[in-house]
Order: structure tokens, then sequence, then C-alpha cells
């Protein structure tokens, strides 16, 4: 397989106006992905497939993964003129990371035995802007992944022949695996009450024996 | 051996293929097949719209056994996690085990050792006998054959879930390997227990397909019943048997070569028509392959320890970032994608179900075929709820 | 009631001394008929016990049936979602009397494992009586077993007068349970709380 700054380049050459992206990966998998923007996605998607040398005609695994909006403080250190003399001075920076959800895909190539390669696909925030394109059209074995995701993390993929919760019933209005899910309350007595229990347990005046 | 060899070519069909002109009474009738039906293997349900005995739609309802397994993850240290997908596809826990500790393996760049590695080959392989041994008996339960098939294959189960027991202590939720290797090494004599039942298993095979590969009702109820095509397989992100019974040659072991399964001399059988009874004869054939295997692998087990000696079990961080590993499960491709974020809880778990994106054409499947061929079709998937739903 | 000593002693003479009670309990406790249904792992465990290893034929019991109609006794196998709770109180509403529930398994008795789940319901107890629980996860055959020998004394022991006979034998007992709806977040209601109530623990002062 080439590597995948050269199907990086090759994509930007054959899908024209497509934004790529490398993420890179510091772990000992070294399993690098792509950042695709979302208006050229589909046509991305449909030359990863039809290329001759990538064939990437089997799309694995669909994952939504959510990314709440984070504040990151880090101490940089930097120098300064402080009384006209150069002196190095600990900053604390603060950078502030909007929400954001992401779909990841993890192709193969069934034709040429190789793989994986990993396309992210990024909605703009959490709350309204929520939508991306779907890939089911490219490759018919994401329509109930994107169901799920779409069921749990509350993507919109746009162009899905079938958007329609598929694990949850069709009247409830959470997306569970999203971070800041609440869950109902319908916690029980538990002899060692730990963790999210304890506080539940406090919460509700039972439990926690001998307190 | 290819499946022609194996029946002497022979093909039936009684029924004749349907047509869109039969059966045209102009009304059409919905049922709801499921969650409680006795032949949909646990609690799966499919609204089906029938023109008289013809399928027209068909619509799989999912998530009655949707208990949160990725949700629950993200709450505990990865080895917390490790029990869990005991409970996936609760047939065959000791695969679900090692694409799990492959992917963890991947995120921290483990070694496992050899001895560990031939361990897990011998324990997948055994699973995978046990797993298609039963599903020939469920296939058949479904065709209407009560009792005896089911009966032999669960004779043959319990031998196995024997061996399971005398080395992890769980008969199905072994629990068995560790990141980086497995949890304990082989009790004395399991070995000898394991060649014994590996020399014994071909006597089950031949009674099995002498009673069955060429049975009339049989081969007259799968044979042309729920054909897959090769191209629509591999779109549909179909693996495992079923994607190998409509001809395509992927078997992970041999592409990923993951584990040590490039040392080990098998063929990939291989199916012609992509119907039902070509995927009930893949795996027949493939669990003669597993016994080629498990005789290597048990005859060149070497000496040596089980763990990595950098392996943590305590306190196990490992580095931000996100590994995908995956295996040849006995339903298909496995995988577990992991993100770290540096923490002692992934931050996120995804399993990668292969029987749940193996229903993804069970609709195409099943379209213009009778409604009593559904189930046979459901049943030739293999799916296991556990792993569907999760 | 005649003595058991005598009555053996008799039964050694060829004379068969019973009472209509035993006699109805004997034939009742020897054919329970389960209900062909499992949910999860645990329903793998109840097939390995109806297979000839473990031989449920024994108990009278292998007769499993597809529908709840014929069936006496429904085995909880497994883990019960909130998706999947309405279904199984709609499937023991249709079970004639009587009949009998075994919760089979942690999941069943409480959530076992899953009991954080979001989807999960933290026991069968919530909506239907329970008979038997079986703790394991999943229990073995045995254990299996182990309940239906349970159950068979429970249903020898029945008086069929007086206050404590079996629910059947009293008109105004009831013989079905509300069937809980799907709601925006939970099921509803989350419990029945007429045979459910959260135990309540008083912190100590």
């Amino acid at each position: 397989m080439e590597t995948l700054a050269q199907i990086k380049a090759r994509i930007e050459a054959a899908v024209a106006g497509a934004v790529v992206e490398m993420v890179p990966n510091d772990s000992p998998s070294g399993q690098h992905s792509l950042w695709v923007d979302n208006s050229h996605a589909v046509a991305v998607a449909q030359f990863l497939r039809e290329d001759p040398e990538l064939r990437f005609d089997f799309c694995s695994n669909v994952t939504g993964v959510d990314w709440p909006e984070t504040e990151r403080t880090e101490k940089v250190k930097t120098t300064r003129l402080v009384d006209g003399v150069e002196t190095s001075v600990e900053e604390i920076r603060k950078t502030k990371r909007p929400g954001f959800l992401e779909v990841v895909y993890h192709l193969y190539s069934v034709a040429l035995k190789h793989g994986p390669l990993i396309l992210r696909l990024r909605t703009e925030n959490r709350s309204d802007q929520v939508q991306v394109p779907s890939l089911t059209p490219v490759w018919r074995g994401c329509e109930f992944q994107e169901r799920e995701v779409f069921d749990l993390f509350g993507v919109v993929f746009t162009g899905h022949p079938d958007l329609r919760r598929i694990l949850m019933w069709d009247e409830f209005t959470d997306h569970p695996m999203r971070k800041d899910y609440v869950e109902p309350d319908d916690y029980e007595y538990e002899p060692t009450p730990h963790d999210e229990v304890l506080v539940k347990a406090r919460r509700s005046g039972r439990g926690e024996a001998g307190t | 051996m290819s499946i022609a060899a194996a029946t002497n070519g022979k093909r039936h069909r009684l029924v004749p293929p349907p047509s869109p002109a039969d059966g045209a009474l102009g009304e059409l009738l919905e049922i709801s097949m499921g969650p409680q039906h006795p032949s949909t293997h646990g609690v799966f349900r499919m609204n089906l719209v029938l023109d008289g005995e013809r399928v027209v739609k068909l619509k799989p309802v999912f998530g009655y056994l949707h208990r949160n397994h990725e949700k629950i993850a993200e709450s505990m240290s990865y080895l917390g996690s490790m029990p869990y997908t005991d409970r996936l596809d609760y047939f065959c826990s000791l695969t679900n085990n090692w694409a799990y500790a492959l992917a963890v393996e991947k995120l921290a760049g483990l070694q496992v050792p050899e001895r560990a590695e031939y361990i897990r080959v011998i324990t997948a392989e055994l699973t995978r006998l046990q797993n298609h041994a039963c599903l020939g008996g469920f296939l058949l339960q479904d065709m209407g054959a009560s009792g005896t098939p089911l009966m032999y294959a669960f004779r043959e189960r319990e031998k196995i879930l024997d061996l399971f027991e005398a080395l992890t202590g769980a008969r199905m939720m072994c629990n068995y390997m560790r990141f980086g290797g497995c949890r304990c090494d082989l009790p004395p004599g399991w070995r000898e227990q394991a060649q014994r039942l590996v020399a014994e298993f071909p006597a089950f095979l031949d009674e099995f397909e002498a009673l069955l590969n060429e049975n009339e009702i049989l081969m007259a109820r799968t044979q042309g019943v729920g054909v897959l095509p090769a191209s629509l397989a591999v779109n549909a992100s179909i693996s495992g048997p079923m994607l190998r019974a409509s001809g395509v040659n992927y078997d992970i072991r041999k592409v990923d070569r993951y584990g040590i399964y490039d040392r080990f001399d098998f063929q990939v059988p291989l199916g012609e028509h992509g119907d039902v009874y070509d995927r009930y004869m893949v795996r027949i054939l493939e669990m003669r392959e597993s016994l080629k295997i498990l005789r290597a692998a048990l005859a060149d087990l070497p000496e040596g320890p089980i763990m990595d000696p950098k392996a943590r079990l305590r306190g196990f961080r490992p580095k931000p970032g996100e590994a995908y590993g995956r295996i040849e499960a006995p339903k298909g491709e496995l995988g577990f994608y992991l993100i770290s974020e540096g923490g002692p809880h992934p931050y996120r778990y995804r399993v990668r179900p292969p029987s749940f994106i193996n229903l993804t054409i069970l609709e195409d499947m099943c379209l213009g075929q009778l409604v009593a061929d559904v189930v046979i079709i459901l049943g030739s998937v293999d799916i296991v709820l556990g792993e569907v739903d999760r | 009631m005649m003595e058991t000593a005598l009555r053996s002693e008799l039964r050694k003479q060829g004379i068969f001394l019973t009472t209509l009670e035993e006699l109805y309990n004997w034939g009742r406790k020897n054919s329970v008929w389960p209900l062909g249904f499992g949910l999860a792992c645990c329903a793998i465990e109840m097939i390995a016990a109806s297979m000839a290893r473990w031989d449920l034929a024994r108990f009278g019991a292998e007769v499993f049936r597809p529908s709840p109609r014929q069936a006496d006794l429904m085995v909880v196998a497994g883990t019960v979602t909130k998706k999947m709770a309405p279904q199984v109180v709609r499937l023991y509403n249709q079970m004639a009397e009587p009949k009998y529930v075994i919760a089979m398994g942690a999941c069943a008795i409480s959530g076992g494992p899953f009991k954080q789940g979001y989807n999960v319901l933290k026991g069968i107890d919530r909506y239907l009586p329970v008979d038997v629980h079986i703790p394991g996860c999943p229990p073995r055959p045995e254990a299996l077993l182990h309940a239906f020998m349970t159950l068979q004394q429970k249903i020898a022991a029945q008086p069929l007068t007086g206050p404590h006979r079996p629910r059947h034998l009293i008109a105004a007992a009831p013989s079905e349970y509300p069937i809980p709806e799907f709601g925006a977040h939970d099921l509803v209601p989350p419990n029945n709380p007429e045979i459910w109530q959260p135990p309540s623990i008083t912190p100590a002062a």
C-alpha cells in the first residue's frame, strides 16, 4: 500500500477542491488517518473505492466519537524582555477546542488485500450542525453502522437511505454514547457503592450502610 | 477440498426458483417475527411484508439485547472490559478475548511470547470447531430436524468446553487472555487431552457429514436459497464464512497473518454459489482445516513464558493514540477500535461486530424467497445477539 | 393425615394411598413445560441443560414450547433490556395459570455485570414475580437443574386450600401485570410499585 502522504496527494489531485488533512497517531500502532472535508467526502470515498491502485472496496468499521468542548491549560516557556533583560517566563496558555462529533471509517481492500485506511469526518459542532454526508451509497456496509452512530451519537447522515434509530426505541430522545449523557436514575441499593454509584447513593439518600 | 468434491458435485432444487408471477394475490400481509421466536437465535426481530408466501420486504429490528457494552467500557479500566468481551459472542469467548487483547497490544506496543501465541491459536481454533458444529446443529434445527443434529453438535461442544474449563475455570466465559499473553499456563495433561479430542473429532465430522451433506431435504431446502453475489458481499462489508461462501478468498488469518498463523499450512474453503448450502459446507470444511492447524500447533507447542515481561496488569495506561485490531473470529471479522487519552479508561471503545454487519444484506437475500426460508437464511448468517446488539 | 411410616409400609403391601392434593401436585411438578425463550448467554446454558449430557427430560421439562399459551414456566435466561422488558411482561401475561418464573443468572436477577447500562433493566423482579433465582454468570446447567428441583419442591409443598393455596386457585389474585411503555428517557413506569419497592436503607444517625 502507498504511504498516507502519497494517498493524500493522489486524492487532492483526483478530487478537485478536496481538503484532506493528515491526523497523526502517536501510539505504537502507527495507524494514522485522513480527515476529509464534508462537501467532498463522497467523491473522495468513490475515488478510494475505484482507483485501481487503492481499491478500498471494503468499509470494515464505522465509529462515532464524541469530542465535547475542552479547555486545555499548558505551561509554555517563552522568553520575554523584562526590564531590558531577556528572561524565560512560564506562561499559562489556555486553548479552547470547540466540541464536535467525529465519524471514523476503517477501509480495507479485499481485492488487493491491504489496509487499513482510516477516514475521519467531522461535524461543525455538537448541537445544531451535526450533519456529515453518508457514505452508504459508496459502501453498503455502512448502512446499519451509520444508523447506529445516528442513534447513539446523534450524527445526522445526509443521503442515508433509511436513517432511523436502530438500537434504542423510536420514542427515545437522547443520544446515550455522548459524554454528557445523563442516564435515568434507576439506582438501587448496593452494599459497597463506589465512584459514580456512591454519588448517586448520596443524592438519593439511600445506600452507604453505616454512614 | 472444494465443496463440489466433498459432495460429489450434487445439486438439487425441488422448488422452482421464485418468479414474481406466482402468489400475486395483490394483498400484502405484514407480520412481525420475533423478538420471541423459536428460530431467530435470540431476541432478534424482523418486520416482514409478504405477498402470499413470498417476501417482498424485510426490515430487521435490533436492540433487544443492547446492553451498553461500549458505554460501560468507557468507564472501566482496560482490563476490566476483558470479561465483558466474553459476553459479546457468547459462543466464542476466547476469540473475543483475543481480538480485544490484539487491539490493546497494538495500542500499547506489547509483544506476545511464542508459547502464548501457540495457546491462543489452539484455543481459538477449538472455539471455531465448537461454533461451527453448533451452527450446523442450529441450522438443521431451524429446518425441522428437531434434536438430533443439535444433540450431536452439543455432545462435541461439551468435550471442548471441558477443555476450556480445565484451562480457564469457566465453560463459556473464559476471560483468559491478557494484554501481552495469557492468564495461566496449561494444566498438566491438558495438551494430551486436547490431542485426543483432535484425533477423535474427525469421526464426528464424518458422521455429521454422512448424515447431512447429501441429504435430499437439506439440499432441497438450502441450494439456490438466499444467494449472495460476491460483489454485493464485499460492498456490504460481509466477512467470515459468509463472504467466503460467495467465493471471495478473504481470510484475515491469511491476509493479516496476525499471531503466528503464517506458520501453519491450511486451506481457505470457498463456495461457488453463495447460497445457504455453500455457507453450511464452507463451515464444515473449515472445521477440517482447523483440525490441521490444531494438530500442528499442539505438536509444536514450545516451552517458555506466557506473558510479556513489559505488560502491566495494574495501573495500565497506554499512551494517547488509537488502534484498530481485528481477527478472523468464527463469525467473521471481529475488530476492536480503541482511542486512548492517556488515562486508565479507553476514551472510545468500539466493537466491530461481524454478525451485526453480516445482517446488512439480510433483506437482499430474502426478497422473493418463501417465508419459511427466511428462517434458514437467517440461520446461515450465524448471528449471536450478544454481538449484534452489544 | 396418615403417618408417613404407615403409608410406606402399606405401599410395600401393594396398597397405594395418597391425597388428592399430593396427586395433583405430583402431576403438576413433573410436567413443568418451559417457554422456549432465550435472551442472552444464559440461554445457551439452558439449551445445554436440555441436551444429552444434563438431560432436562428427567424432570419432565424438556418440552420447550414456542408459544406462551402452552408453557408453564418462563426461564428468564439472560439480560433483560429496557427495550425487551415490555415483551417479556407481555409474554408472561399470555401464559396460562399456573405459571412460574425462574430468573436465571445475574442479569435477570439484578442487571448483573451490565447493571450500569442505560438500556439494562436492573432485575426482572421489577415487573414480574419471580419464584426461583439462580446466581451465576452464566449459571452452570447443574444450577438450572437445581432451580428446577427447587421449583418442584415449591409446587409439591403448595396446599390446595386455605390462604396459602397457589395463585391460580385464588380468583382475585392477579394473573397479568401492567406492561411498561417506552418513554422519552426510560420505561414508563420504571418499575411496578405493587410488586417491587427499592430497598430503603435509612442512614444511621
